[in-house]
Parts: structure tokens; C-alpha cells; sequence
């Protein structure tokens, strides 16, 4: 990745977060899932999906599903910067004059599936990657999946049988931020080590610093065409980008006063950090 | 035609049909070798095949999914309601042994409560054939209808003869104005039965094939609520959320009202067995050849259901009442 490619992207991703914390006020949103997975989103629709507004409908396109919906702040944000929505649109958002709110659904260009419900979009990934496989298509399915959704039965049984079905052509990500809703998961439900446990699923694992783009270019060359699904470990900070908000176990969902997102937006510029009060931080 | 055989035909001409089940083989045993890789079993993972059935969905296909109704529905029902009603997607669902037909199996595999909670759910259609000849019928027009079904699965050899099938319309067997049966699956069997015993003590009976409780034909209950003395609901489902409901909200929207006695299980599992023994079958001649007079037959029909089904006290007055004869 060339040094201009990566200011490029990382431009991208600040206004992406951006994009976020505007959203987190006036009902607020997931921000602390929405930030961690920023850079993964990102990465992705730039580098690796090749979509555009003008082939969202295509047989041959690349699919990407948000498993773990509320992430989708990030996605939104993303789709605004990239085009396929208007920025002004954002504005929308929890209103019901749109169909913007907590979680995705197919009323936005970009999104190929709603979610919300944990443990879901492993399972619609996998109609999908079958189907192209049957077509012969070599379009590729890629699925982001939460830490905490790993929690989830359903999961279990769709990667022992995405691997029956040989489902070489899905490539799952999981957003390690290491919290789910209230709690770190390692206090919770202890989810480690997770390349072994996927590996005797019969996966291929890769297991990547998500906030580093390298990274994510050496993990998304890597997948292997070998009749086995892929998966990438994704390691990222919830949070990420503001300090006072990082790894905090009560920002997960926030609602914030209008004159913090400003402070926000400062400190994500790193200008300065977040003077907040404790009302705004509500755990939904 | 069996039903395989209409999934085989509809196959050879069309490449949008999947057939997709949670290791459950024994409607569908004879497929895979038509169907080659458009034949899934996703092994026993109800949800994982709900799931991956919206994603082919998606993607054009009209997958058809089997599992037994229970595990279909109850295991699965949170995927049916967010990836399949929710976005209309055209998805199958057969259930197998649904209702009495788990026979001895026990109440893990009583799948009483599928209808209410399957026709609850905005979108989703609900087809009950009364046998293999009406499940072959009617999967023919709904495998590639562009919308989801719930399906309860019936290998039974027909008791009648069918006119065509048709969505959302009842199969009006016979007319009549004394006691309407209105009835769906292979209840229907037990029902022509009540009718001739009915009919042989000079009632004349208006016999129903609902055929599909969603979307339901509301003339044909309308007018046998209109036209006969007596409404009799037949099914093996709990008494909530069944016909009996289906035909309590159509009576209060139409603000109409009628003498409806359901037959149906009220809060309670059936005792499992084979099949003849839940219905209680011998029985049921016994009474027939030794019956007497119209009490008695109305003794069968509840003798149908035995003493595994409950009986609204209400409506034993209402029979009492029009008819003139103790229960």
C-alpha cells in the first residue's frame, strides 16, 4: 500500500467517525461497536468490494452484511462519504421521515440485508455465497460479526456448516473490540483463543491489528481458495479515535448533549479532550 | 402426482427451486439424485437453513425447507419472523408430522400452536392439506409464488375428491344447513365421517375444506355462519389461535354472530400414541354402529378428539338449545 493510498483511506475513516459521533446525539447510537469497526468498513468498500451506486444491484457484485447491526453508524457513514446516499440524509437519522435509525435496513442504498437481531446474517451470508458458488459466479460474500455475537448457538452452527457446504467464496469478520453490551467478553463469556476454536472448525484464520490498514491489506490478499471459508480476526478498540470514550464498559450506547459532539469532534481531531457529563451516557 | 414428483417436474423446468432441509429426509428421500446440488441438507440446524434460505432468496431462488413442523417453527421461528416475513421473501416451509400426525412421539414433537404463530406473522400464508393429493395440488402453484407459506405437511391418502386448488379459497365439500364442519389437514377424513353419520340421522351438513387458514376464505365461514344452525370447528391445534379464533375475529369484524363449537385442544398436550389410538378411532365406530339417535353423533364427534380434547361447556348449551337433545 503506497503512503498516499493510506492518507487517503485514513482521511476517509476520519470522516466517517466524524459522520458518527454527529449521529450519537438527539437519541444517540451504538458509537463505542460503531468506531471500532470504522476502519474495517471502510477498508473494505474502498479497497476490497469494487461497488458503486451504479452496480448495487448487480448478479456479480460483492456482498457485504452487517451481522452485528448496530455497527451501522459506521456503514452509514461511509455510504455518505462514497456517494451512495446523500450527506444531508444523515440528518434523517431516527426520524420517520427516513429509514435511518439503530439498526440497518434495505431501505439505504448499500444494504444488502437488515439485522439487529444477533446471529443471523452468518446464516443469510451463506444462502448467498451458495448461491453464487451454484451460478459459478466469483463474487465474494463478506459478513462482519460481532465478538459478543460469538455468544450465539446460531453462529456455532453456521460455521460447522459453512464448511461442510465448502463455502470458500464467504469471508467472515469479526469486529475484537472485546466488549459486548455491558461487559468485557473475556469476563463475561470467555471467547479466547479464537483461532483455534475456528481452526478445528476447519476455517482459515487470520488475525489482524483492524485500525491498521497493512494489515487489513495483507489479511484480505491472504484468503485462500481452498473449499474452506475464511475468517479474520479483526483486533480493534471500541471507541476508537476518542480516548475519552475508548475501552469504556458504558460507552457503548450514548446519548450525547449537542455541545459535547462538538467537544467530541475536537478531540477526535486531537485537539482536545472530551469534557463529558455522566447524564449522557446512558447504557441502553 | 406426489408431492416429489411436482418438486422433480417444477425442477426440470425451472432452476430457481431449491429444496432445503435440517436433516429431515422423509418427504423429499427421493430428490437429491434430480436436484444435485440444488438439494441442501444443512444437517440439524433449523435456523442455519432459515437463514441461508432468505440468502438464496435473495439471490432469485425459491428455496422449499423441511424440518418436523415443532423444530420448524418453534426453533426457527425468530429467523422465519426477521429474515422471511419481515422482507417477503418467497420461502417454504413444510413442517412434518404436524399436529396428531407426531403421533406417539410426545409433546417435544406436538406442533399444536404452528398455525397461531405462523399466521400471525405479516406476509407469511398458511396451507394445511387434508392429504398427499391436496399437498401435491398446492405446492404446484405455491413453490414459485413470490411469497412465504408455512405448509403442514400430510402424506394421508385422500378421503375425497378435490376441485382444484386455489389460494385463499376454500374447497366446499357438501352443502348443507344443519351443522357446518368447517375443518383443515387430515381432520378432513374424520370429518367426512361425522358427516355421514350425521346425514344418516337426517341432517344435512355443510362440510368445509379450509384448505388455508392464511389468507382465509371468509365468504365460505360467513355464509355457513349465515346459513346453518350449528358451526363446528375440527382441528389439532390448541383451541388459541386456531380456526376456532380465526373464525371469532371474522365473526366480531363482520359483527356477526353464530353458534360455533370448537373442537380443538385447549391448553393441553394430547396423550401420544399411534395415530388411530390419539382419535380414538375404535371407539368411534363402536358409538357409530350402536348410536340411536342425534345425541349420539354428537358424542362422536366429540369422541373424535377423545378425551384429549376439550369441549366449550358453552357450547354444549348452545347444541342443547337448538337442537333439543341432552349432551
Amino acid at each position: 500500500m503506497t503512503d498516499h493510498k493510506e492518507r487517503e483511506l485514513k482521511q476517509l475513516a476520519l470522516r466517517v467517525r466524524e459522520h458518527i459521533i454527529r449521529l450519537a446525539t438527539d437519541g444517540g447510537c451504538f458509537i463505542g461497536a460503531s468506531l471500532s469497526c470504522a476502519d474495517l468498513i471502510v477498508y473494505l468498500y474502498k479497497e476490497v468490494l469494487g461497488l458503486t451506486p451504479d452496480t448495487l444491484h448487480d448478479e456479480t457484485r460483492n456482498y457485504l452484511l452487517l451481522s452485528k447491526g448496530h455497527d451501522v453508524p459506521a456503514l452509514y457513514g461511509t455510504l455518505a462519504e462514497l456517494g451512495f446516499i446523500e450527506r444531508e440524509r444523515l440528518k434523517n437519522h431516527l426520524h420517520t421521515n427516513d429509514s435511518i435509525y439503530w439498526h440497518p435496513n434495505r431501505a439505504i442504498p448499500g444494504i444488502e440485508f437488515h439485522s439487529g437481531s444477533l446471529g443471523h446474517l452468518l446464516s443469510v451470508s451463506m444462502g448467498i455465497a451458495y448461491d453464487i458458488k451454484l451460478r459459478g459466479g466469483k463474487n465474494k460474500v463478506y459478513v462482519i460479526l460481532g465478538d459478543g455475537e460469538l455468544n450465539e448457538g446460531s453462529m456455532w452452527e453456521g460455521f460447522l456448516v459453512a464448511k461442510a457446504l465448502k463455502l470458500d467464496n464467504l469471508i467472515a469478520i469479526v469486529d475484537r473490540n472485546e466488549f459486548q453490551a455491558n461487559l468485557r467478553t473475556e469476563e463475561l463469556i470467555p471467547i479466547e483463543p479464537l483461532e483455534p476454536k475456528f481452526e478445528a472448525f476447519g476455517w482459515n484464520v487470520k488475525r489482524v491489528n483492524g485500525h491498521d490498514f497493512h494489515a487489513l491489506e495483507s489479511a484480505f490478499q491472504w484468503v485462500p481458495k481452498n473449499e474452506s471459508p475464511s475468517i479474520i480476526i479483526a483486533d480493534t478498540v471500541r471507541g476508537k479515535g476518542l480516548p475519552s470514550i475508548e475501552r469504556r464498559a458504558d460507552r457503548w450506547f450514548v446519548n450525547f448533549k449537542p455541545e459535547e459532539i462538538e467537544q467530541l469532534l475536537k478531540e477526535l481531531h486531537g485537539e482536545a479532550q472530551a469534557e463529558l457529563t455522566s447524564e449522557t451516557l446512558m447504557v441502553r | 402426482m406426489t408431492y416429489e414428483d411436482v418438486l422433480k417436474e417444477i425442477s426440470q423446468t425451472s432452476d430457481k427451486l431449491i429444496v432445503m432441509t435440517a436433516e429431515n429426509r422423509a418427504a423429499i428421500r427421493n430428490l437429491p439424485p434430480h436436484l444435485g446440488k440444488r438439494f441442501i441438507d444443512v444437517g440439524i440446524c433449523e435456523q442455519t437453513m432459515i437463514g441461508m434460505a432468505a440468502g438464496l432468496a435473495l439471490r432469485g431462488r425459491f428455496p422449499i425447507t423441511h424440518a418436523l413442523a415443532t423444530f420448524l417453527v418453534f426453533r426457527a421461528y425468530e429467523f422465519i419472523r426477521d429474515d422471511i416475513a419481515l422482507p417477503n421473501l418467497p420461502v417454504k416451509m413444510v413442517g412434518g408430522v404436524p399436529g396428531f400426525l407426531s403421533d406417539a412421539n410426545g409433546p417435544t414433537h406436538q406442533a399444536i400452536e404452528d398455525v397461531a404463530l405462523m399466521r400471525t406473522l405479516p406476509n407469511v400464508m398458511v396451507f394445511c392439506p387434508s392429504d398427499a393429493e391436496e399437498l401435491a395440488q398446492g405446492i404446484k402453484v405455491l413453490a414459485e409464488y413470490p411469497a412465504p407459506c408455512y405448509i403442514r405437511h400430510n402424506p394421508h391418502p385422500a378421503s375425497v375428491a378435490h376441485t382444484p386448488f386455489e389460494i385463499g379459497k376454500a374447497e366446499v365439500l357438501s352443502d348443507g344447513n344443519d351443522v357446518a364442519i368447517l375443518v383443515y389437514g387430515f381432520l378432513l377424513r374424520e370429518a367426512v365421517k361425522a358427516k355421514d353419520i350425521l346425514e344418516a340421522k337426517g341432517k344435512s351438513v355443510r362440510l368445509v375444506n379450509i384448505r388455508m387458514p392464511k389468507p382465509i376464505d371468509e365468504r365460505v365461514i360467513l355464509n355457513a355462519v349465515k346459513d346453518c344452525r350449528l358451526v363446528v370447528t375440527l382441528e389439532d391445534h390448541f383451541l388459541t389461535g386456531g380456526l376456532y379464533s380465526i373464525v371469532a375475529e371474522l365473526l366480531l369484524k363482520h359483527r356477526s354472530v353464530g353458534n360455533v363449537l370448537p373442537i380443538a385442544l385447549e391448553h393441553k398436550w394430547f396423550k401420544p400414541a399411534l395415530l388411530d389410538r390419539v382419535l380414538g378411532i375404535r371407539r368411534l365406530y363402536r358409538e357409530t354402529t350402536c348410536g340411536k339417535n342425534f345425541n349420539t353423533t354428537i358424542t362422536n364427534i366429540r369422541a373424535l378428539l377423545k378425551q384429549t380434547l376439550v369441549y366449550d361447556n358453552n357450547a354444549v348449551s348452545t347444541i342443547k338449545r337448538i337442537f333439543g337433545h341432552p349432551c
